[in-house]
């Protein structure tokens, strides 16, 4: 079959455009099989590989594009390329409409005077050299892109604290500033709770449930997860809190992380002393002495420390809060053993498939004690690493959003595919006896998650169903009404299909480890 | 980090489009770059630049103030041999940067065979292709004779060329009158009747102009040119404007200068009938306003873009006569009826000087007349103008564009800003037949092509890498 190429020279779309041209170029008529990359030598070699290389595509340089095609041979080769042409035409067309567009950094802030803030979200071998010309100019950053150099971040976030700025990122997924959503981002309430987070899913649970909860939020600063780690030496989580303490429209710092270095405990600890306001924290995975002694309130799951939040930005004693917990979590234990009946003896374990990282992280801490343990492709605490992460192995808890994942393909909260295949094939799998699954809603993520999740979810229980297996599926449900998916209608939508929608991803953890569990038995 | 928290949010968002919807939907002021990788990514060098950056500015400033001090004049007319710098009876001077004859495209080849039929140094097309090729002509580019050519660029020692003199600086350039449409020797034809009008040009138009000129003293071409930027010339591929001003300005002077009114009539309609009579002029006074600028250690200012059909050349303020080059790419053009981009030669001329000096491509938005070459629309002109402020250093002090509330035309081009920012000065042009002698086949546009500036960056770093060691 032949194979050929178009090469654009100096042509350049971020990565989800480049997404939706490859899709666009794939279902051109005479196209068998295709790439649309940039023309760097890891690329090419990856189309020599899959014997799409061709000779008019060797000059490409890391700033062209490439059009890499095999023929189906339906079509003639000058109708595809036509198509393809095509393809472009469109998108140029309806690049100019609308508002208006800078060409540079520089040019940008000749057009908004007073820019104060840069959310940078370039490919990561870029993005440190455009970070640092913001904060040069004097801006505020969030860096959105990951696979950032440690040590590019370690001068970036040393400049910008002696300049008094901010870095978060890089890998920074969201933020609230002065009540303005930035990346992927819920649309809570504004109110006392600060926070500072380095887990971007994390901060959109606890800044969701504590809007859920009637509170709201003063700013939520992201770090992205390294910052806590030792060579960065939490530089922007020190900082954060340092601004949160100083803030007065700030009454509760609240800090969401994964263990951070030993130094870096002792430095949060000091600066928790150092404020007056009451500090809650969770830190998935850490000892629960962690912080004794310390007057840090920590909390064991992104729910318990949202509500304890919540509970002192209202002036309330928490613990009232942790007796409410407990008896919703022994109402969902007994919820758990109801679900249970009607399940075949074959269906024993868990199998929870998240799109947001520390939801996986979360759900493998409080399934933990499940018999036998649970087995992740991203292992935290104790659980064992899958031999295969397209396999699950007793109970199994996986990230979709794991990069073995993602490659060249949008994040799972955006598109469903990857998890819904999964979905579909884990309702085959006689042993499954709960689904557990995660939605994230706010900006960025996908914008219409019920036609991408029900249809879906219907097929696997019907899958079930016709192998005379009855399959319970449980789901959070993260974000607010005010996200643009509305909250409430998303829930509702999936409850009248039959799914068990929980208010948190620790109560569905629960739920889900709850059936689990008693099948185990 | 309060003052993150005290004022109003306004964000600039740099990558994904759909963070910038958010902030739209949620309105919070922000503005979307259209970001691109740079064109260099060799971290040394940029190392280095950014570690000159205060003395690059530095230089940057005072080229940039040498080329709007510029007071580019007509000052009168001589034989090329005469009054250009360096030149033999040998010498043909043509367009871009060095080339030899077996490096030549089509229309470069048949204006170099026409010229030299012109001069007499051959009798035939085959023989002057002999002549070119045997070793005895000397090939030098306009640029290194203080001179720029439109297309192919010839000057041989016998054409009358324009003597244009900078009341600032002092220093001379000079071009050659414009031939006009259709056959003409700088699109490569070298028939009998376009070698006739070459000599016609020499025996009666010249003689005819330069007693004008003396009777009319020198002409100011800056004014010129700002008063057709403002009459919808962008004085590259628009010229109208200009050349009519030109025409009034000397018509008083042919007419009391001239032996006869069929003497009078005959010179002053040629130019009335050749409406890019003025580009060779805008050409000279943009190239008299960079040479001022030429040999500022240290600037990273773009003082020639020129094409030789063949290869793209730019030459930089801080690194002295070198060219730095990359292969010429064709324009996407609107094509005359029955030719295509197959016939297209690849772009050519000097002409880019006038982008160089922030008009042509950069002053597009001045010409509305002229849209269709740039995609169609008005606002498209806009853009492109817009964009190139993004890559140049300062605002014109006399040229103004009416649409843009009269902002001075983007001036000064930072090979530092086109490799950082990726954006490529803009050009719009006429188009050449590939073959010899075909003539003018389009008219379109083009960003220049990445090479010459990558190539100027690394070099520029390298000198700046020695210059801090002395």
């Amino acid at each position: 079959m032949t194979v050929s190429g178009v090469l654009r020279r100096g042509e350049y779309y971020d990565s989800v455009t480049m997404m939706l041209i490859a899709k666009r170029v794939g279902a051109v008529a005479g196209v068998a099989d295709s790439a649309v990359v940039m023309g760097t030598p890891g690329n090419k070699s990856m189309l020599a590989s899959s014997g799409l290389m061709t000779p008019e595509l060797a000059p490409a340089a890391d700033t062209d594009l490439v059009v890499a095609f095999r023929l189906n041979g339906a079509v003639p080769l000058q109708d595809v390329r036509a198509g393809i042409d095509g393809v472009f035409r469109e998108l140029r067309s309806s690049k100019n409409a609308g508002s208006v567009t800078a060409q540079s950094l520089e040019g940008a802030i000749g057009i908004l005077p007073g820019a104060n803030f840069a959310l940078i979200s370039v490919a990561g071998a870029y993005a440190a050299p455009v970070a640092m010309d913001a904060l040069r100019r004097g801006l505020h950053v969030m860096l959105f892109s990951d696979n950032v150099p440690v040590s590019r971040e370690i001068s970036l976030k040393t400049f910008a604290r002696d300049s008094g700025l901010f870095v978060m990122g890089p890998d920074c997924g969201t933020a609230i500033i002065g009540g303005v959503p930035l990346g992927f981002a819920n649309v809570v309430s504004r109110g006392p709770v600060g926070i500072v987070a380095a887990s971007g899913t994390g901060l959109q649970e606890v800044s969701s449930l504590i809007s859920n909860a009637g509170s709201g939020i003063s700013q939520a600063i992201g770090t992205g997860g390294r910052d806590v780690k030792k060579e960065v030496g939490g530089i922007m989580f020190l900082e954060g809190m340092k601004a949160l303490a100083a803030d007065p429209a700030t009454a509760v710092l609240l800090l969401v992380a994964k263990p951070p270095d030993e130094e870096v405990v002792k430095k949060i600890v000091a600066a928790a002393r150092g404020t007056e306001k009451p500090v809650v924290a969770v830190i998935l995975g850490a000892s629960p002495e962690m912080f004794a002694g310390s007057g840090i309130r920590q909390t064991s799951t992104l729910e318990e420390a949202a509500l304890f939040a919540a509970a002192f930005a209202r002036g309330e004693d928490p613990s009232a809060v942790a007796d409410r917990l407990q008896k919703r979590n022994m109402e969902i234990a007994r919820r758990a053993a109801g679900e249970t009946a009607g399940l075949a003896p074959s269906q024993k374990y868990l199998r929870g498939l998240f799109s947001g990282g520390t939801f996986c992280d979360e759900a493998q801490l409080i399934c933990s004690a499940l018999p036998g343990g649970v087995c992740s492709n991203v292992p935290f605490g104790v659980s064992r690493r899958l031999k295969d992460h397209s396999k699950s192995e007793a109970h199994t808890v996986i990230d979709f959003g794991d990069d073995e994942f993602t490659v060249g393909r949008p994040h799972p909260m955006i598109d469903y595919t990857t998890r819904n295949e999964r979905i579909l094939r884990e309702a085959e799998d006689p042993a499954c006896a709960v689904l557990l699954l995660d939605i994230v809603l706010g900006y960025g993520s996908n914008p219409d998650p019920l036609a991408g999740i029900l249809p879906v979810i219907g097929d696997a229980r019907s899958a079930a169903v016709r192998s005379g297996r009855r399959l319970p599926v449980v789901c959070s449900v993260t974000g607010t009404d005010r996200d643009p998916q509305n909250r409430s209608a998303v829930a509702g939508a999936l409850q009248a299909e039959g799914v068990l929608v929980m208010e948190s991803n620790a109560a569905a953890c629960r739920l889900a480890a709850g059936i689990a569990a008693r099948k185990g038995k | 980090m309060g003052n993150l928290f005290g004022s109003e949010l306004r964000v600039v968002n740099i990558g994904l489009k759909s963070f910038h919807t958010t902030l739209e939907t949620e309105r919070v002021p922000s503005v979307h770059v259209d970001w691109r990788p740079p064109l260099v990514a060799d971290d040394d060098a940029v190392a280095v630049i950014e570690a000159n950056s205060a003395r690059i500015r530095t230089a940057n400033e005072n080229a940039v103030q040498k080329i709007l001090a510029s007071r580019p004049a007509l000052a009168g007319m001589g034989r090329a041999i005469d009054v250009v710098p360096g030149m033999n009876s040998h010498t043909l001077l043509h367009a871009g940067p060095p080339v030899t004859w077996d490096a030549m495209c089509g229309p470069m080849r048949g204006a170099v065979i026409g010229a030299l039929i012109y001069e007499r140094l051959a009798p035939s097309p085959e023989e002057a292709a002999k002549l070119a090729s045997s070793g005895r002509i000397d090939f030098a580019p306009c640029h290194e004779h203080a001179a720029v050519g439109p297309m192919a660029g010839i000057v041989s020692p016998s054409m009358p060329v324009f003597v244009l003199e900078d009341g600032s600086a002092g220093n001379r350039a000079f071009c050659t009158m414009n031939e006009g449409l259709g056959k003409v020797l700088r699109y490569g034809a070298y028939s009998d009747d376009v070698i006739e009008r070459l000599w016609w040009m020499e025996k009666v138009l010249y003689p005819s102009l330069r007693k004008a000129l003396e009777c009319a003293g020198s002409i100011d071409l800056k004014s010129i040119i700002a008063q057709a930027l403002q009459m919808g010339d962008e004085v590259h591929n628009r010229n109208r404007a200009a050349t009519s001003l030109l025409y009034r300005a000397l018509a008083p002077a042919v007419l009391r200068t001239a032996d006869d009114r069929e003497a009078a009539a005959g010179v002053l309609d040629f130019i009335n009938r050749n409406d890019h009579f003025f580009l060779n002029l805008s050409m000279g006074a943009s190239k008299l306003a960079l040479d001022a600028a030429r040999n500022i250690p240290c600037s990273s200012i773009v003082v020639a873009m020129a094409r030789n059909g063949t290869e793209f050349g730019v030459q930089l303020a801080g690194t002295g006569a070198r060219w730095f080059t990359g292969p010429s790419p064709v324009p996407e053009a609107l094509f005359f009826t029955g030719y295509t981009r197959e016939d297209a030669n690849p772009d050519i001329g000097d002409s880019s000087i006038t982008e160089t000096a922030g008009l042509g491509g950069f002053a597009i938005a001045s010409s509305p007349a002229i849209v269709q070459f740039v995609g169609g629309s008005a606002g498209d002109a806009v853009g492109y103008t817009l964009r190139m402020y993004e890559i140049t250093t300062a605002e014109n002090n006399v040229y103004k564009i009416p649409y843009l509330d009269f902002r001075g035309t983007p001036t000064g081009i930072d090979v530092i800003k086109v490799v950082g920012k990726n954006i490529l000065p803009f050009i719009d042009t006429g188009v050449a037949h590939r073959n010899a002698g075909v003539g003018q086949i389009g008219a379109g546009v083009l960003s220049a092509p990445p090479e010459p500036f990558i190539r100027a960056y690394a070099a520029l770093a390298d000198s700046l890498s020695s210059h801090k060691e002395q």
